[in-house]
């Protein structure tokens, strides 16, 4: 069937404006992986429980598409929520090697952002990043799923506008 | 655990004894103003031993309760908390000289009142009780204890205002524990560093427990409240305790208990401090007599006092529903406690623990390796000189 664009009445032309829009793959990519983001479950402390009310019933990450995942390579986004300790630091850089491309990271709680309580302690690592590059810091001892909610949607908004400007705003 | 409970009750004592000296002051400063000014003098020149014998004058009971002392040297050490040392004390008390004579001075209204006689009495119990200090270290704290008991007694008899008794009752109720805290802390430590704030912190709690005293004329001793408590029972405990270390002394060796005293704050635990190289036939004896039956081990830690390493166990006997707490020491340098492993397997985790905390050695123990921190690390982090190779991250 042929498409006669010339002949299309002004009826038809409006109609199809409507429902057809433009736009870059890397957009279409963006939208597709902010609205898809498997979170690995990592609870390694009190933000765990926190972690887990949010993907509860009352919360419901799963109407934002997160859905945990007990594999790194099934998962998107590592939630680092609890402390670090030194002992840790190497399975959790070893999960974050295994998660496939595109990946980011969430700290989640003072602990993972920075020590948090334990800041002067002899066995607790002073902030995840020191061993991954992170995305979201979500303030909070702990945060409550709100704030995880929160920080979810402020790495989804990264991933869109690095898709739509072409600029890059998370540490991968 | 009961360590760290009476860490606690050390700092939240430390904290209060600021506030005791506001009350005894004012009733000091009272009863300067109604004393002649060269009778507190004289006061003040006063020794030590004298106040300390002054201070139980008032009390008729302060004989009775020095030759109750005298009758049971058993009971005393269970009494004393951890190893009051009396050379301490003396140290001590050269320091809160101002505050000592304030309280000769309120020491002086009561003893005026009192009797000549009794005052011949009272020093008589001091001597006793500084006989039963010169015994053993142990008794020291007990020594002391007792007559603190007789001072509560003898409160009443004393013609103190009832103002300022009331204002002593608020303040110092808790002043018998502070004291013993004092010494117990300053046996501790008394080789760290921390020396000159140890001093200061002694002198404090020291004319604390002195400042609640002067309406009762406690001296040197006095540390009960005016309305404080009568004398304390004995414990429910004690018959236990004395008990498991007669049966100690008798089973596993003559010098195997070095200390045995109730753990009052943990719900009267009997407590004991048993010899190192007695502490393996002594578990067994807990174990498997039948008696004791101490068929459970509870808990096992360990505990750094700069002077030396203390191994805690607990054993439990699940019929009677009884337990006790054994304290085993060992030199900071090399320290080394025979495993418990073998009698209850218990141990086996609660000694590793230890070990890569603190580096106590268990010989004995099947397999002692890390099993908190990674296997790699260097060094004991929970030792008091512990310090960490990598200060950041």
């Amino acid at each position: 069937m042929e498409l006669d664009l010339a002949n299309v009445s002004p009826e038809d032309r409006k109609e199809v404006e409507r429902n057809v829009f433009f736009g870059t793959i890397e957009q279409l990519k963006g939208w597709a992986r902010s609205n898809s983001l498997w979170p690995l479950t990592f609870g390694l402390a009190c933000c765990a429980i926190e972690m887990m009310a949010a993907g509860g019933a009352h919360y419901d990450l799963d109407r934002f598409g997160v859905m945990f995942r007990t594999s790194p390579r099934q998962a998107d986004v590592m939630i680092v929520s609890g402390t670090v300790t030194k002992k840790m630091a190497p399975l959790l850089k070893r999960l974050y090697d295994q998660m496939p491309e595109p990946k980011w990271v969430i700290a989640m709680g003072s602990c993972a952002t920075a020590g948090g309580p334990y800041v002067k302690s002899y066995s607790v690592v002073k902030g995840v990043d020191q061993i991954v590059p992170v995305d979201v810091y979500i303030p909070g001892c702990p945060p409550n799923p709100a704030a995880l909610i929160y920080g979810i949607n402020k790495l989804q908004a990264k991933i869109r506008y690095e898709a739509k400007t072409g600029k890059q705003v998370t540490s991968r | 655990m009961s360590e760290e409970n009476k860490r606690e009750d050390e700092n939240t004592i430390e904290n209060k004894s600021p506030e005791a000296p506001a009350p005894a002051e004012a009733a000091a400063a009272e009863a300067a103003d109604q004393q002649e000014a060269d009778a507190a003098k004289e006061q003040a020149n006063e020794e030590k031993q004298q106040e300390q014998a002054a201070a139980e004058p008032v009390a008729d009971s302060a004989q009775t309760e020095a030759e109750d002392v005298a009758a049971k040297p058993e009971a005393q050490p269970a009494e004393a908390p951890a190893a009051a040392a009396p050379p301490t004390v003396e140290d001590a008390a050269p320091a809160p000289a101002p505050e000592r004579r304030k309280e000769t001075d309120e020491e002086k209204a009561a003893r005026r009142k009192a009797t000549l006689e009794a005052r011949e009495a009272a020093k008589v119990a001091a001597a006793l009780a500084a006989a039963e200090a010169a015994k053993g270290g142990a008794s020291a704290g007990a020594a002391s204890a007792q007559p603190v008991a007789g001072d509560t007694q003898a409160t009443p008899a004393a013609p103190a205002s009832a103002a300022s008794a009331a204002g002593e009752g608020d303040a110092f109720a808790p002043a018998p524990e502070r004291r013993k805290e004092t010494d117990e802390e300053k046996a501790a430590r008394r080789k760290a560093a921390l020396e000159a704030r140890e001093a200061a912190k002694a002198a404090a709690a020291q004319a604390a427990a002195q400042g609640g005293a002067p309406a009762t004329a406690a001296g040197g001793d006095g540390s009960a409240g005016g309305d404080a408590p009568p004398p304390k029972p004995p414990s429910p405990s004690q018959p236990r305790l004395d008990r498991v270390a007669a049966m100690l002394r008798e089973l596993v060796a003559e010098d195997a208990v070095e200390e045995a005293y109730i753990n009052e704050a943990n719900d009267h635990l009997p407590t004991l401090v048993i010899k190192n190289d007695r502490w393996e036939q002594a578990a067994r004896l807990f174990c498997d007599h039948a008696e004791l039956g101490c068929k459970y081990l509870r808990n096992v830690s360990g505990v750094d006092y700069e002077t030396h390493m203390e191994v805690v166990y607990y054993p439990w006997n699940m019929n009677a529903r009884e337990g006790y707490c054994v304290k085993v020491r060992t030199d900071r340098d090399n320290p080394s406690v025979a495993s418990a492993t073998p009698i209850w397997e218990t141990a086996n985790w609660n000694e590793r623990e230890i070990y890569d905390l603190l580096g106590v050695d268990f010989p004995g123990h099947p397999d002692l390796r890390r099993i908190m921190m990674p296997d790699d690390w260097v060094g004991h982090p929970l030792r008091k000189d512990y310090v960490p190779l990598d200060p950041e991250v």
